[in-house]
Formats: structure tokens, sequence, C-alpha cells
């Protein structure tokens, strides 16, 4: 077993664990936020490095703000961040849905067919993963692409409608 | 330095190279390895480190120079001295830490803002052979590293347990969501233009002159001029400089995020804030101003890294000049030059950028009609969306003030 792969687990599942256990709303967005990196030094780990690049841009640097931004905006003071704890059948609830998406995903990765056998580390340049993205996957990156910029633009076209007003002249 | 050496280049070019081999050859065998990788490390801090030094007199040099005042000019000759007399001030006085704050990300804020900062240089290529580190997505891995600096910025608001420190959290998150969108965006051009996502392709993109004198950097082309005007008007925003120095602003917010913080840590964040302009406009020179490409041929025996220096410092006092003339932004006006501005036009800039390089094998008189028409994709959205920014907006009226 590798050390450094273990290191990474550990930090990784280590702070899901604790970001969900804690009470601390802000802690546990932060510790979220250090389990995604944790996932990015994984692939990084494994050779995938625009991959990894690629989940440190958009889930350190701008999910991780859409969530703060959305726990900040909802909370009624400082002190509100420290959530009750919830009732029993909620907990109940929340491990019953937990234990669902874990089995799921335990029979899916044991069915899958994984050779044991040692293999070489791929090294695939971002040039090849271009020409893949661009050639045989054109179809779904486009489709992807479309999608955002409609989200984009409609944001933006939503945040323009209205009179652009003087911030002071609203009561 | 882990391009490898020629023999053709000047033996000022080589310098580094041979210093660092000579310190590495003292070593034994297996201990080599682990030297490289630490001069590197121990070259960059204290390049930056003394670069930062001077650069906060220098700042404050010209700040008072442009106010019409001398600036400092008590502690060594020309007030040379100031810096280490202040960073010893830093680092006597005393570290207070408010009894509600948050005390793990009151301590983790500074230190997390300043390694984020410091790994972004380990990918700007500073000379010929001088890339510390030399990765196929490196343009990928130093924006990746950079988004991370400004949660720093609200792990210090936040934690700070205060009212104007939570403010420039908030300031800070929205800063953060509206520039890195045009930051990102303004670099996709030059991606598409030199086809390589790693700086030393993209330096080695903008090699050459055309006609003999004609430097091929990416900012002498239509797109490449607005894609550089937008990088640094949003290099700007996330490095929280004037007139982006929402997050801080001293006269509304005290200090924001760094009011509930003294002595060493406070000058951490200071330096962070130096590191990152540093690094925002190395990476500019990077995938604009041609890198270490002296700007003539017969300028070529001058060594690549005094050029990037050179560069370097231009781009550090445009920093500084910016920050003496212009006044701070309010919110509502950061957050709407970002999205009804500077997003628009690095989008358009794209389509720009995209019919420059198709039409890359027009030559005569077609020529005249590529540059017409890119300068038109430029500069017409410029003026229209221009126009219409601040269209029903003014003139302000203040009532309670």
């Amino acid at each position: 077993m590798n050390a450094v792969l273990v290191i990474i687990a550990l930090v990784t599942v280590g702070a899901a664990v604790v970001a969900m256990s804690g009470r601390n709303l802000l802690h546990s967005v932060l510790l979220l936020t250090v389990s995604w990196a944790g996932v990015a030094a994984f692939y990084l780990w494994a050779g995938a490095e625009f991959v990894a690049f690629a989940q440190l841009l958009v889930y350190v640097g701008a999910i991780s703000m859409a969530v703060l931004f959305a726990v900040l905006l909802t909370r009624r003071s400082r002190d509100d961040v420290a959530a009750p704890p919830a009732s029993r059948s909620r907990g109940i609830y929340a491990i019953l849905s937990g234990a669902a998406v874990a089995a799921v995903l335990l029979a899916a990765v044991s069915l899958a067919p994984l050779s044991s056998a040692p293999t070489p580390p791929p090294s695939v340049t971002v040039r090849q993963l271009g020409d893949q993205l661009m050639g045989p996957h054109a179809a779904s990156l486009l489709v992807i692409a479309a999608l955002l910029t409609v989200a984009l633009i409609g944001a933006v076209v939503l945040a323009a409608g209205g009179s652009p007003g003087n911030p002071e002249d609203e009561p | 330095m882990s391009l490898p050496a020629t023999t053709d280049s000047s033996l000022l070019e080589r310098a580094p190279l041979i210093l660092r081999d000579w310190l590495t050859g003292l070593l034994p065998g297996p201990a080599r390895w682990a030297a490289n990788g630490l001069i590197k490390i121990v070259a960059i801090l204290a390049v930056f480190g003394l670069l930062f030094a001077f650069l906060t007199l220098a700042e404050r040099k010209i700040l008072g120079r442009v106010q019409n005042r001398p600036g400092p000019n008590r502690t060594g000759w020309f007030g040379l001295l100031q810096p280490f007399a202040d960073g010893i001030k830093m680092l006597t006085k005393e570290d207070i830490v408010p009894r509600a704050a948050d005390p793990v990300l009151h301590f983790l804020a500074p230190v997390a803002l300043i390694a984020f900062s410091l790994l972004t240089f380990s990918v700007i290529p500073y000379g010929r052979f001088l890339l510390p580190v030399d990765m196929d997505a490196s343009v990928l891995f130093f924006f990746a590293i950079g988004a991370a600096t400004e949660l720093s910025v609200f792990m210090a608001g936040w934690s700070s347990h205060n009212k104007y420190a939570l403010f420039a959290a908030m300031r800070a998150l929205a800063q953060l969501i509206s520039y890195e969108l045009p930051l990102l965006l303004s670099v996709v051009p030059v991606v598409l233009a030199a086809g390589t996502l790693s700086t030393a392709g993209v330096v080695a993109a903008q090699s050459g002159w055309k006609w003999g004198f004609v430097p091929h950097w990416h900012v002498f082309t239509p797109w490449g001029a607005a894609a550089f005007a937008i990088f640094m008007v949003s290099a700007l925003a996330e490095s929280n400089r004037s007139p982006f120095d929402l997050p801080e602003a001293e006269s509304e917010l005290i200090a924001g995020h760094l009011t509930e913080y003294s002595g060493f840590k406070y000058a951490l964040f200071f330096m962070a804030e130096y590191f990152a302009m540093c690094a925002l406009s190395g990476m500019a020179v990077t995938l604009f101003l041609g890198g270490w490409h002296a700007p003539l041929p017969l300028l070529e025996f001058i060594p690549s890294y005094f050029w990037f220096a050179l560069k370097l410092l231009a781009l550090l006092s445009g920093f500084m000049w910016v920050r003496a003339t212009l006044p701070r932004l309010r919110i509502d006006q950061l957050t709407r030059l970002a999205w009804k501005f500077l997003v628009p036009l690095a989008l358009i800039n794209l389509g720009t950028a995209a019919f420059w390089s198709l039409t890359i094998a027009w030559a005569g008189p077609l020529q005249p009609l590529r540059w017409a028409v890119s300068l038109a994709l430029v500069a017409g959205p410029f003026l229209l969306l221009g126009r219409r920014l601040s269209t029903g907006l003014g003139p302000r009226t203040y009532r309670y003030a």
C-alpha cells in the first residue's frame, strides 16, 4: 500500500467525517473544502494533473465560495451558525439514505472488473485530453458548454433586470 | 531550472545553473536531487522576500511623491533601511487574539494565505533556464492555487468576530466570484493561440520577431491587447489592490479582515498581498508580454532573467501608479464592472481570438482587413458596453451624507 495514498485518503475522509459531526456550519464548510482538496490531491497522485487542477479551481475556488455565501446569507446572527442537533427520526432517515448510497457505490465498485496486475501509470498530456474532448466527445462538451453559457447569460439577465436605481434613494 | 542547458547561450545566461551545479556538486550523489529542489525554494523565498521588502519602500516612496511629500527618508540612505526597521517592529509586537475569536481559523488564515501565494511562484518561467516546476497544465495550476487565497481572506474576516471583519469577508467573497471569471476568460485566448497550458510553451509561442523588430508578443495583437487590459483589471481586483481594495477599505471598514490582526500575522497578510501582486504580474508578463524574451534581436545578449525582471517591475509600478491615482469603488460598482462589462468583453474577445487564429493564412490586401475586423471586434463592444454601463446611474444624490 502506498503511504502517500493512505495519507491522502485519511485527510479526505477524516475532514469529511469531522465536517459532518461538527455543529459549527462554517467549520463544516471549510472542512468540506479540505476534503475536496484531498480529492484533488488524489487525482494528482493518480497522475491526472489536469483533472486535479480543475477540481481545485472549481471546488476549492468557486463552489466553496457559493456554499459559504449561502450559509452567511441565510443565518440571522453570528451565533446561528452553530446548528442544533436534529431530531432522532431525521437522524435515522439520514443514516438510511446514506447507507443506501454507500450500498449502491460499494456494489458498483465490487462488480467492476478491476485488474490486480500492476499497470504503468498513463501519461496523458493536456493536448491529448483536448483532442479527445474536441474529437470523440465533442457532442457532450458542446452540450455542457451551451448549458453553462445559458446559465451564465441567464444569471446576468436576471441580475440586470429591474431599474438600476440609486441605492441611496431607497428607503 | 528543469530545462536542459544548451552550450550556445552566453555565460551570464547560464550563470544561475552553473552556480547551482557547483553548490550541489559539493554534496554526495543521493542528496543532490533534494538539494536541487531546496535551492529553488530558497531562491524564490530570498528573491521575492527581498523584492517584497523593497516594494513596500518603493510603494511608500511613490505614493509620497504623488501626494507631494517625501515619503520615508530617515532610516538609512533615502530610507533604504525602512523595510528592515518595519520588519523588526512587526516581529517584536505582541500577537493579540481576541477572546471571542475562533482561535484555530484566526491562526490558519494568514498561514494558508502565505502558503498559497508562495505556491503560485513555482510555475512562472523567470528566464530561459529558470522554471522551478515544469508542468503540462501549469497555467491551470496557477489559477487553481490563486483561487484559494480569497478563502483565507474570508477565514480571517469571519474568525475575528468583528463586524467590520465580517463585512470584509462578505465583500471578499463577492469580489472573488465576480473577478475570477474575467481573469480566467482573458487567459483562454492565450491558451487558444499558444495551443498549450504550460507556461514554458506559452513563452515559446511568443518567440521571434516580425520584420526583424516587432516581437511576436500576444499583447501586440488586437485580442491580446484587450485580454491584457481585462487581465490587469481583474488582477487588481484579485490581489485586493486599490481601487478594488474593498475587503480592507481603511476608511470604511477600519482595515476589514485585518482589523483584529497584529504583529507578525498582520505582516504575513501584507506580504501575501504583495506576493499575489508579484505573481499575477509575473503571469501577465508570461502570458502577454513575451515572458523572458528580449524586445529586440540585438538586445538578446542581455540575460533573459533581466528582461523578465524589467517587465515585472514595470507592471508593479503600474499597480502602484493606479493605487496613487484612482479612488476606491463601491461594492455595487465593483460587481457591475465585472458582470456587465468585463465578462461580456472577455467572451467577445474569445471570438476575436478565434477569428484571428482562423485567418492566420490571410496575406497581402487581406492582412489589413484582418486587422480592421479584429480591431472593430475589440473596440466596438468596448464603446457600446462602456456607454451603457453608467447610463441611468448618475448623478448621485447623497441624502444622508
